[in-house]
């Protein structure tokens, strides 16, 4: 794609994170503690996807995320591409691996669970897409969880 | 040393629970010791339950250790916005072991990560109840002389009832076979029946309870099935009398085969089956004593060859 073409101006080093759901561009910014961040940090939503349908774009200079941080999207967009750019050129692609244990990201549906009646974070235990809470063992579908 | 818990029942080994086992043995031949002197219990029960606080403190007493807690929440500082943290912390300070009833799921497990002392879970809401599920997994030892290859009925409310699920986890160790007797609206949650599937556990669902169906039976657990869980009130007043056990039924029973109920009874087991040979539920109750007094020197550390050795037996 020639720069153009292309849909967010383009950054000299960072991070793109493209193919986020629309709807979930905020909850990924929010994931990622962008809203926290001193470099630029550029946000769109509804550019046309093939994949997704309607698709939100986030360009954040001067910032490459870890694997622990990207997993953290696996609940929201698990099939977003993490684009690592340095001197305008895209050097690595990462994608989101969903881990084996979720901490303080998402709520225990259960509203008798320790979780829910105690200052802590939660903690989950993920095994093929189904959350099952450390505390009270309520499982809940990763595609339906609600963030903390 | 590591400090040890007693919070699910679900984790434990094979080789464990029948450790435990032997070490009720022990406690039931020679229930009265001081292994337990100089160590104070608190029991710290958020939610009233009568019977498993005093079964508890019995053990406790009985071994030679002194009791505090609460039995009425109603009078901690839970109720001045106190989190169960700082309760937990509080009580460290003084006691050597923390003995905790709560209504909130997961609380046991959360007690026992923050807590510098052994935590046992005397239940936490609908989810763990793991001495009940000892006592019971103790009287099946004693009753059959064996856990392996049983044939065990559960009947009535298998859908909330915590008791048969946490005894449908400890025994896949053991190749039962089980028999869900229930009513459709209190029918064995999938999730159990997956769990059996993914253990090997051979199963059965029956809705209908009578003297042939429980013919084969090693073991009866009989359950209360009880009102405020159905959503329809016309299914309930059809099949509350339905799960009833009567002399009647029991006229087919196996000889060895031992009626258990975690009790408290309502209706559900007739009273004329008291006096009957396979009653066995007020037995039950009575090794909870046993498996409790287990429970609490296995967390406290105290080995069952310790047991075995004890110098401190009162006769």
């Amino acid at each position: 794609m020639n720069k153009k073409e292309r849909l967010v101006a383009a950054i000299e080093h960072g991070t793109v994170i493209d193919h986020i759901p629309a709807n979930k561009t905020y909850q990924v910014a929010s994931l990622l503690g962008l809203f926290d961040l001193k470099t630029p940090v550029t946000i769109g939503f509804n550019y046309p996807s093939q994949k997704v349908g309607s698709k939100g774009i986030i360009k954040v200079s001067d910032k490459f995320f870890t694997d622990d941080e990207i997993s953290r999207l696996s609940v929201v967009a698990p099939n977003v591409i993490l684009s690592i750019i340095r001197d305008y050129e895209v050097v690595e692609k990462k994608t989101v691996v969903t881990p084996d244990e979720i901490k303080g990201i998402v709520k225990c549906n259960n509203p008798k669970c320790i979780t829910n009646n105690e200052p802590m974070a939660t903690h989950f235990h993920v095994t093929d897409g189904i959350l099952t809470c450390h505390y009270c063992e309520k499982e809940q579908d990763i595609n339906k969880v609600e963030l903390c | 040393m590591e400090k040890h818990n007693f919070v699910t029942i679900a984790d434990l080994t094979k080789e464990k629970i029948l450790y435990m086992i032997e070490m009720a043995e022990e406690f039931e031949k020679h229930p009265n010791r001081e292994l337990l002197k100089g160590k104070v219990v608190a029991t710290l029960f958020f939610e009233p339950s009568t019977r498993t606080r005093l079964s508890f403190e019995t053990a406790a007493n009985r071994l030679g250790a002194k009791v505090i807690g609460f039995a009425d929440p109603k009078i901690t500082s839970g109720t001045k916005g106190e989190t169960l943290k700082d309760t937990i912390l509080m009580v460290s300070n003084y006691a050597d072991v923390i003995v905790m009833r709560h209504f909130i799921e997961g609380a046991a497990v959360y007690a026992s990560e923050v807590a510098p002392i052994p935590i046992v879970n005397a239940g936490d809401g609908a989810h763990q109840h793991p001495s009940q599920c000892m006592l019971d997994l103790y009287s099946i030892y004693k009753t059959q002389g064996t856990l392996e290859n049983l044939n065990i009925y559960m009947v009535g409310d298998l859908k909330y009832g915590r008791t048969v699920h946490s005894l449908l986890m400890a025994m896949r160790h053991f190749n039962p076979t089980f028999h869900f007797v229930a009513p459709k609206e209190l029918a064995m949650p999938n999730e159990y029946k997956i769990y059996c599937k993914e253990h090997g556990i051979k199963y059965q669902e029956h809705t209908a309870f009578n003297d042939k169906i429980i013919a084969d039976a090693d073991i009866l657990y009989m359950t209360r099935v009880q009102k405020e869980r159905f959503s329809d009130l016309m299914e309930y007043e059809r099949v509350k009398n339905v799960y009833v056990l009567n002399n009647d039924l029991l006229k087919n029973a196996k000889p060895n085969m031992k009626i258990l109920h975690p009790l408290p009874r309502v209706n559900e087991i007739a009273y004329e089956v008291d006096d009957n040979p396979h009653a066995y539920y007020i037995q039950q109750a009575g090794n909870g004593l046993f498996a409790r007094e287990a429970i609490f020197c296995d967390v406290l550390g105290i080995s069952l060859d310790e047991v075995r050795n004890d110098k401190t037996i009162i006769l």
